[in-house]
Parts: structure tokens; C-alpha cells; sequence
């Protein structure tokens, strides 16, 4: 567990007020306000606790850890056992443990007893046993034998409190720990104690659900075995199963967890405790969503298209090593990469060396979300020169920063959806220190409001606007104490980005960049990207070339800037490139909505330029694009490779291999193979050569690339002129929705939220006879779709609708954020 | 140099051993001919125990896995449903293997369970030609359907809930009673 320092910065200030106290006869200095419990785990003592948790605040309901104090610093005693868990220390205070006072030990075997009395003994099937701490306490310090022979109180069990979560009341101590968490730490308080006495329980509300992307937490601190998930329960035991830690790959926070595994299966994933970036919090997509790797489509064997057949067909891997090559020589520079933005660092340095030496090519881009046409240069110009070769060691903007930060803005960036460690560190700012927390969104969201953040209502296309107004706005009043977070929705909006960069320029405040994949941020630093090469090195910069091909001892670099994502799939369509080598790519998202349309006559063109074009696959199941492929190679999920994640922060979080499987390569060795058969080799065929070449070439020293102040538009051409049912569609992921990664887990998926259109208060009356919850149409550029309404504080003319969602996807069914959709009630015709 | 009575007398006392066993009892055992019947308590090998109406009493709780000091033995647990049920209560074992070329026969495990689902048998020949073969999955470990025993999945026959059966509250079975009369 952490041991907390009371205010992480303020602990250096509080070295003078030391409090000093005698506890088992020695004495020890620790900071005022320190906690007994606290105390006495400076000395070597522990004392048993069930509700007591560092991150969470004192409650005293267990009442496990009573010691005796004969002397309270005043020269008085207390006259009976008291709670170490919520008393502060008091200079020269006394505190006997039940390591040196009969006194202390009786009273704690006597709650144990009590605690025991109506605790079921079914440790043989609950879930905790062997790593519970109500049966190692009992042990250490409790009674051997039951003296209680009367019959325990006995509820039906388990009772589902969400689907994912199960409670069984009856081995409930009422530690409150659960219900502490949902209301301090994730703002859910949908759990509650309810009842007295005996009967006491934790219930959940009728009508509210046990709606929480952070529920699995308090499966976690939960210290018996009351709440368990239907995912893992009776799955698996404690001690058969093999731990390792590992860094989340579902966002770019870089959550600390730990992977438990048995026998080549991953059985379950826990937080682990990095007080610097996700404390003991993760969401439960880190938590539940690790099946995506073990389902049926799983490529286990590399694949080439047979020359007669024209099928797919298992192959060795030399084979489809000289198959690819064979293949990228007939193209010669024509070959664009799209390596996705799920790769770990080290492999996406093989891509991006790939790219340039086997390749020759610059057209490389991480980017495989729909950027929209000509929006990828502005993004890549700002990521060149604000976000990449920046990190915490270099002052960029920290988890610890954001706690500290005086005011927050958030833009283009919903972080309760799309980087949960983010949104639990700004509630925890915001409650703590009061840090004001402001958004540009179209509307308060569920997580705004859980933060304590006030709403800057901003019309979707309209950020750069509202962020060029920001400098001037006296109540925001950003200034050096400030932080700005873009998200990389921003991108989308023309100006946005630079609108971001002047805003932190004139204020002072302090600018950065949350994307939404866990492998973003490291292909940015490795150049994944038309303008950039390793290390930040400016492609346009003659000297980072001589610097970089002196280093990879490469004659000759490609001099020019590559095309961007969009732009590789117009050349591929065009028939400008012969191949294409595509990675981590969601199908969903880069092919379906190509040109922002899904069965259009565009994308019906790039679907037959991928079928006549040379297709190189890298992927870990088969997928609609391993489907055109030439060659298919299969490669290592994260728990089946070592490497290292880059989070949002330029923070490094390395982590190692888990299971092995023999079945995959991580994507440096697919690379490296290809590169040899088509000699000209990249010289690393491993993560760990990767990360040493990574380490020696090390970071661009020159001139950074300056992004040029975009015009802003200042007058947004009113999206209400055909109509006043014309309405722009705001929108984005949910945390919980259809991805491929969170495949598997039915249970989890059953919590995601219910999709909903939300309107304003003028669009809903505008609909007339219908009520909040009923379903109305909404229909955009690629069709339409029946959802529920609900009235949210959105501006005129605006709607919200998740892009994703399990089976109403509104950005394959209706159309992506920024379309020009409808609202029209069920019977359609109805206007 | 040796004594005369070496010489002489000791090798005619060997013949006196051997003449003298010609009129004892014989020790030999005729194996695999005649099996003679081991100690009641003999360790053999396992045995998986049933309810008297055909469920499974193991709750796959792995206790057995964890005591065992060889290693010998896999259980995976799973939720019993209403419509597939294999043990009262929630929780029953999916996969049970013991590992026979592992298993020292020491009955750890034994002592382990608590609900006595796993015992010895007095079963000795544990003797194959492959290692797959002397991986003893559930199926090889489960105790025959005895008469009135039902194949499971099937609910519970003799009880309303797991403690009735827990608490020895079995309800006789109405093929029992038609039996007895």
C-alpha cells in the first residue's frame, strides 16, 4: 500500500513540524497530522485494519486497529482502546500496539470475534481466499477456534450490484471501503450502507444503477471477499497464479497493473500502485478488457496470398519474409506505412526505421484515426514542435502538476471517457486543492460535472474560437499556475491547435497533448510521422538527416516531407502508391470512414485500391484489412512482448514479457526480417536492440520546428441556415464501447453506458410529444439510428451522441463528430 | 588363515537355512495372479466423492492443489448454473487432474478437503506406458454411479440449498422410499 506523505510537494515544508511520539516504546518523528496507524508502520509494527486505506479518508467503521494509549501527549490516557486509523499523532503521545499491550490485543481479538460472528466460512469458494486480509488477520490476530455456535445470518448470494460487479452481503464487514471510493475517488456514489445494526448492507439505488468506469476498484480494495467479478469468479486461486507487472494499453495514461497469469492464460488484471501516475486507481477498461488476445480470430500462422488461388494461405515465416519483400521491391519508393498508434516504442522505432531505410520513404503515419482531409498537416506541425522530446524530466506538464495546477482548461478532451488516470487526478485536484477545472465542450458531461468543472459551451468547429476568446475571459484567468489539455479530437478543427499554442503563449500557462491510444505518444517520439525522424529530428532539417544517417549508417535519407494517413490512402486510391505496410489499425475506423463515408464511392475505391495495391499486414487477429492482404504476418499482443509504453506525460513506462507464446513476433523482428530479405536491413531484431539504438541515438539537439500561427476563423458559417432541425453532431468515444480490444468480456460490456442523444433544451421542445427517454431518429450523412433522448445544457443547434457505443456505433451509423444530422421523432415523417 | 569352523561346519549350516525355510509359511505373493488386499488405510490412488444423488461434493477449490508438496494435482473452479449444476452450491470444478508421475501418494490433499470430496481408494496399479496416460482427469477420478446416483448436471435432489446438504439435512429420495416398500 502507499504510504501517503501527506501533500506530496508540501512534505519538504512540513520537515519542521515533526511530531515526535513514543509507540511500543519507540520513539519516532513523523509529519503532524500523520496518523497513528501511519506511524506505527514506521516503527515495524502493523496493525490489523480492514477499513484504513492511505488514499482513501479515515472513517473508523472496522474498528480492528484499536490500540491502547496511555497517554494522549497531554499527560492523560484515553481510558479505553482507541482507533489508530483516525487519530492524528500528538507530541509525546503514547501508543501501545497489540505487540506490547495485553490491553490492545484483547480488544482486537475481541472485534475480530465480533467481525467473525456472522462471516460466512466459505473461504474454500470465495474468490479472496489466500490473499484475504480478513482470514491472514484472523489468523495473526484472532482466536484459533470459534467460540460461536449459533447460526450465521444468511442473505441469497451473490446480488449482481452492476454486471460486472457481484456482492455477496453476508461476508460484508461494513468497512465502507467500496462505498468510500465511489463517492471520494470516482464521484459514482451509486453504493451505499444501507440498513442498521444486524442488518446492515451495502445496497445499491433502485432507479440508479451501478454505473462507474471505475467499479473494478472496489473489487480490489474490498478486504474480503463481498465484491467479486463475474469475470473472474472461482477462476482461479491466488496462489497458482503468476503475477507481473505491466503498464495498460488501452489509453495513453500509462496505468500501472499487474497481470496475473496461469498456465499461457492471462486470468485477470489488477491496479498496481504508481503513486506518480495512476496511484492504486484503473479504469475498468485496463481492468476487464484483456480478452481482445485470446479470441478465436487470433492469426497464428504468417499468411501470403496464393499466386493461383488468390486466398490466403499458411506460410512459414521465411517465406512471407521473402514474399513482402519481393513484393515492397516491386514498389520501390511508392509504399506508404501506416503503423497504427497501439505499437509499443521499440516497435514503433522499427517501423519508423523501417519506413526510412528499408522503405526510402517518408510517407509513415501513427495516425490511423480519421483526421480529415488536409487536417493531418496542422497536427503534425504542432506535435513537432510542442509535444515530442517533451516529459517530465524536461518540466512538461505531470499527473503531480495537474494536482497542483491552479486551473485547468480541457479541450477537444472528455478524460472520464478518454484517459480515466487523467480524470481521477483532476477530481482529486479539484477536491483537494480547489483546482478550477473549466472545459470546451458542448455540453457539462457526467465527468465535468463529477470534477467540479464549469462548462465553456462551445459549438463543435468553434474551439479555435473559444480558445483565442480564453486569454480574455477574467473568469478563466489562465495564467503561469495554469494548464491547458488538448485531446487529440482538437486536431479536427482547423486553427484549434495553434489557437491552444498562442493561448499558453499569452498566459503563461502550460500546454499538453492527450491522445487517446497508449502508443501515440511514443511513435511521435520516434517518428512516426511524414515530417519527423527519431528523436524529434525535423525531416526538413538537412543536419537531423546527416545527423541521423551518420547514426544509422544509411547513405541517404529521403529528403522530402511524406504524406499524411489520409493523404497514403488518397495516393493509394489515386494508384500514386503500389503498397502499403499497415500495422495496429482499426479497420472500423480508418477504412469504413475513409472520406467520412462508409459505403461511399470512396470508400468503395480505397477497398478496390487495397485489393489491387501490395499489402503488407501486421496484426494480432485478422481483421478486414488482413483480409485484402498480401502478406499477413502475425504479431505479439503486449503481454507477449517486452517494450514500453511513452504516456501523455513523455513519461517512459517500460514493462516486460508475460506469457510466451510461440505463435508471434513482436514487429521489430517481422520487420527486421523483411528489411534482410530485401537487403537493406534495419539492424535491430529485437526490443531490447531497439531500445539500446533508440538510447545511443538519442534526442534532436538543434532547432525544433515552429508551427505557424493558423488563421483562425473567427466567424463560423452558421450550421442552422437550411433549417432549424439542422444540427451539428458532437460526439465522441465512450470509455466503454465497441473497440476490438475490449472483445470477450460480455460482462464488461454490459456496463457500458446506454447510448443517448442529447439535445437542447429548444431542439427538444422543438420535437414536440416526446418525453425524455423515448426514442427518437437521428439521422446524419451515413444513415440513421433510433436512441433515446435526453435534455443536456447544449447549445442551440447542437446534439450529442456517443461515437461508439456496443451495437450503435453513431460514428459508422449516423456519421463522425462535426456532421450536420437530424433529430426527428420515430415515425420519421412526423417534422 | 580361517578356523575349521569356518571351513567346515559354516557352510553346511547355509544348507540348514535353506532346508529349514522349505517348512515355512511362504511369503512370496503371486502378483498379478493372486492380489492380495492391501491395509485398510492404504494410500492409493484418488477418488472423487459424490452426494448420495450424483453430484460432485468437490467445490474446486484447489486447497488440495495447494497442499499438494509435489505439485501433482490441476483443479480450474467454475459457477454452477440452475440449468447445469454439478455440485451444491456455487461453485464447482471444471478440470481436475492429478498427475500420477508427480502424485508421492503422501494424502495431503486429503487432509486438505474440506469437503471430503477427495479420498484415497486402496487402487494401487498406477503403472502405463506414456504420460498422458497417467494424467488422470476428472472423469477418471469420479466414484462410480452408485443405484439411485443420477449423472450430473441435474439440480439438487436432496436438499433445498448447499447447507442442507453441508449440514448432513438430506431429504430421502422418493425412489428410496418406493425402494424401501
Amino acid at each position: 500500500m502507499t504510504v501517503t506523505t501527506g501533500d506530496g510537494a508540501g512534505s519538504a515544508v512540513e520537515k519542521s513540524d515533526l511530531v515526535t511520539l513514543t509507540i511500543d516504546g519507540i520513539e519516532v518523528s513523523v509529519p503532524k497530522d500523520t496518523l497513528v496507524i501511519r506511524a506505527a508502520e514506521q516503527v515495524g509494527v502493523q496493525i490489523p485494519r480492514f477499513c484504513d486505506h492511505p488514499l482513501l479518508d479515515p472513517v473508523g467503521a472496522c474498528r480492528q486497529c484499536l490500540v491502547d494509549i496511555p497517554d494522549a501527549g497531554n499527560g492523560r490516557g484515553f481510558p479505553k482502546p482507541q482507533a489508530s486509523c483516525t487519530l492524528p499523532v500528538a507530541e509525546g503521545m503514547v501508543v501501545n500496539t497489540q505487540a506490547t499491550s495485553a490491553v490492545a490485543d484483547k480488544a482486537q481479538q475481541g472485534i475480530m470475534e465480533f467481525l467473525l460472528i456472522n462471516h460466512p466460512l466459505d473461504c474454500p469458494v470465495c474468490d479472496k481466499g489466500g490473499e484475504c486480509p480478513l482470514q491472514n488477520q484472523a489468523m495473526s490476530n484472532g482466536r484459533g477456534e470459534s467460540r460461536f455456535v449459533e447460526h450465521k445470518r444468511v442473505y441469497p448470494k451473490p446480488i449482481n450490484i452492476s454486471a460486472q460487479v457481484l456482492l455477496d452481503r453476508e461476508r460484508c464487514v461494513l468497512c465502507a471501503r467500496c462505498t468510500r471510493f465511489s463517492e471520494q475517488i470516482a464521484g459514482d456514489p451509486f453504493i451505499a450502507l444501507i440498513e442498521r445494526g444486524a442488518l446492515q448492507q451495502v445496497g445499491i439505488y433502485e432507479r440508479e444503477p451501478f454505473e462507474s468506469y471505475f467499479s473494478g476498484n472496489t473489487i480490489q480494495i474490498c478486504p474480503v471477499g463481498a465484491l467479486t467479478s463475474a469475470a473472474y469468479r472461482f477462476r482461479s486461486r491466488p496462489f497458482d497464479l503468476v503475477s507481473a507487472p505491466a503498464v495498460a494499453e488501452h489509453d495513453a495514461c500509462g496505468s500501472a497493473i499487474r497481470v496475473d497469469h496461469r498456465r499461457g492464460k492471462v486470468m485477470r488484471r489488477l491496479a498496481d500502485n504508481d503513486p506518480e501516475v495512476n496511484e492504486e486507481w484503473i479504469t475498468d477498461k485496463d481492468r476487464f478488457a484483456f480478452l481482445w488476445a485470446r479470441q478465436d480470430d487470433r492469426l497464428t500462422h504468417p499468411m501470403v496470398r496464393d499466386e493461383e488461388t488468390g486466398d490466403l494461405r499458411v506460410a512459414s515465416w521465411s517465406e512471407a519474409f521473402a514474399v513482402a519483400a519481393r513484393g515492397l521491391a516491386a514498389a520501390k519508393r511508392k509504399v506508404g506505412l501506416l503503423p497504427g498508434g497501439r505499437l509499443t516504442v521499440e516497435d514503433a522505432y522499427a517501423w519508423s526505421k523501417f519506413a526510412r531505410v528499408t522503405c526510402r520513404t517518408n510517407n509513415i503515419d501513427f495516425r490511423s484515426r480519421p483526421l480529415g482531409a488536409d487536417r493531418g498537416a496542422e497536427e503534425a506541425a504542432f506535435l513537432a514542435s510542442q509535444v515530442v522530446l517533451t516529459g517530465p524530466d524536461g518540466g512538461a506538464v505531470t499527473y503531480a502538476d495537474l494536482e497542483t495546477a491552479r486551473t485547468v482548461v480541457l479541450a477537444g478532451l472528455e478524460p472520464e471517457d478518454e484517459a480515466g488516470a487523467i480524470f481521477l487526478r483532476l477530481r482529486k485536484a479539484n477536491r483537494a486543492h480547489g483546482t478550477r477545472i473549466f472545459s470546451l465542450a458542448p455540453f457539462t458531461s457526467r465527468g465535468l460535472r463529477k470534477m467540479g468543472g464549469r462548462l465553456l459551451p462551445t459549438v463543435p468547429g468553434t474551439e479555435a474560437t473559444a480558445l483565442d476568446a480564453l486569454a480574455e475571459n477574467g473568469e478563466v484567468a489562465l495564467d503561469g499556475g495554469g494548464i491547458v489539455l488538448v485531446g487529440e479530437r482538437l486536431a479536427s478543427v482547423p486553427g484549434a491547435l495553434s489557437a491552444a499554442v498562442q493561448l499558453a503563449q499569452t498566459t503563461g500557462a502550460r500546454l499538453a497533448w492527450v491522445p487517446r491510444r497508449a502508443g501515440d505518444r511514443g511513435a511521435l517520439e520516434v517518428g512516426c510521422l511524414p515530417n519527423l525522424f527519431p528523436g524529434g529530428r525535423p525531416v526538413s532539417d538537412a543536419s537531423a538527416r546527416v545527423d541521423l544517417g551518420a547514426a544509422w549508417g544509411a547513405a541517404k535519407l529521403p529528403e522530402a516531407e511524406g504524406l499524411d494517413a489520409e493523404s497514403i490512402l488518397d495516393a493509394l486510391v489515386e494508384g500514386d502508391l503500389e503498397a502499403l505496410v499497415v500495422g495496429g489499425v482499426d479497420p472500423a475506423d480508418t477504412l469504413q470512414l475513409y472520406g467520412g463515408q462508409l459505403h461511399g464511392a470512396r470508400a468503395k475505391k480505397l477497398r478496390k485500391a487495397l485489393r489491387k495495391a501490395f499489402v503488407v499486414a501486421l496484426e494480432v487477429r485478422s481483421s478486414e484489412l488482413t483480409e485484402v492482404a498480401d502478406v499477413v504476418f502475425p504479431v505479439a499482443p503486449t503481454t507477449d512482448k517486452a517494450g514500453s509504453f511513452v504516456n501523455w506525460e513523455g513519461r517512459v513506462r517500460p514493462f516486460g514479457k508475460v506469457l510466451e507464446s510461440p505463435t508471434s513476433l513482436p514487429d521489430v523482428r517481422v520487420l527486421a526480417g523483411i528489411a534482410e530479405e530485401r537487403g537493406r536491413p534495419i539492424g535491430i531484431r529485437s526490443p531490447e536492440q531497439a531500445a539500446t539504438e533508440m538510447q545511443q541515438l538519442g534526442p534532436w539537439e538543434g532547432e525544433r520546428l515552429v508551427i505557424e500561427p493558423a488563421e483562425i476563423p473567427h466567424e463560423v458559417s452558421a450550421s442552422s441556415t437550411s433549417g432549424e432541425r439542422t444540427l451539428v453532431l458532437a460526439s465522441w468515444k465512450q470509455l466503454i464501447d465497441d473497440g476490438r480490444m475490449q472483445d470477450g468480456d460480455d460482462h464488461y460490456r454490459a456496463t457500458a453506458r446506454r447510448p443517448v442523444v442529447l439535445v437542447g433544451q429548444a431542439t427538444f421542445d422543438g420535437l414536440g410529444g416526446v418525453e425524455e427517454g423515448d426514442l427518437v431518429t437521428l439521422t446524419g450523412p451515413l444513415g440513421s439510428l433510433n436512441l433515446p433522448v435526453r435534455v443536456a445544457d447544449l447549445a442551440d443547434g447542437v446534439v450529442w451522441a456517443p461515437a461508439s457505443a456496443p451495437g450503435f456505433s453513431v460514428r459508422h451509423l449516423v456519421g463522425p463528430a462535426g456532421s450536420t444530422v437530424t433529430v426527428s421523432t420515430l415515425e420519421g415523417g412526423r417534422k | 588363515m580361517a578356523t575349521l569352523k569356518e571351513q567346515l561346519w559354516d557352510p553346511i549350516a547355509g544348507f540348514g537355512v535353506t532346508f529349514r525355510t522349505m517348512f515355512r509359511k511362504v511369503v512370496t505373493e503371486q502378483y498379478p495372479f493372486e492380489k492380495v488386499p492391501t491395509a485398510p488405510r492404504f494410500h492409493g490412488r484418488h477418488q472423487l466423492n459424490r452426494w448420495p444423488d450424483g453430484l460432485e461434493k468437490c467445490v474446486g477449490c484447489e486447497l488440495c492443489a495447494w497442499a499438494c508438496p509435489a505439485d501433482a494435482i490441476y483443479v480450474e473452479g467454475d459457477s454452477n448454473t440452475d440449468d447445469e449444476r454439478y455440485s451444491p452450491g456455487e461453485r464447482y470444478g471444471r478440470v481436475y487432474q492429478i498427475n500420477y508421475l508427480r502424485c508421492i501418494l503422501c494424502g495431503l490433499c486429503i487432509e486438505a478437503c474440506p469437503t471430503r470430496a477427495l479420498t484415497m481408494t486402496n487402487e494401487y496399479e498406477l503403472a502405463d506406458n506414456s504420460r498422458a496416460s497417467l494424467i488422470y482427469e476428472k472423469s477418471d477420478l469420479l466414484a462410480p454411479l452408485l443405484p439411485g446416483m443420477e449423472q450430473p448436471p441435474h439440480p439438487m435432489r436432496l436438499g433445498d440449498d448447499e447447507g442442507d446438504y453441508y449440514r448432513g439435512n438430506l431429504r430421502a429420495r422418493a425412489d428410496d422410499e418406493a425402494g424401501e416398500a
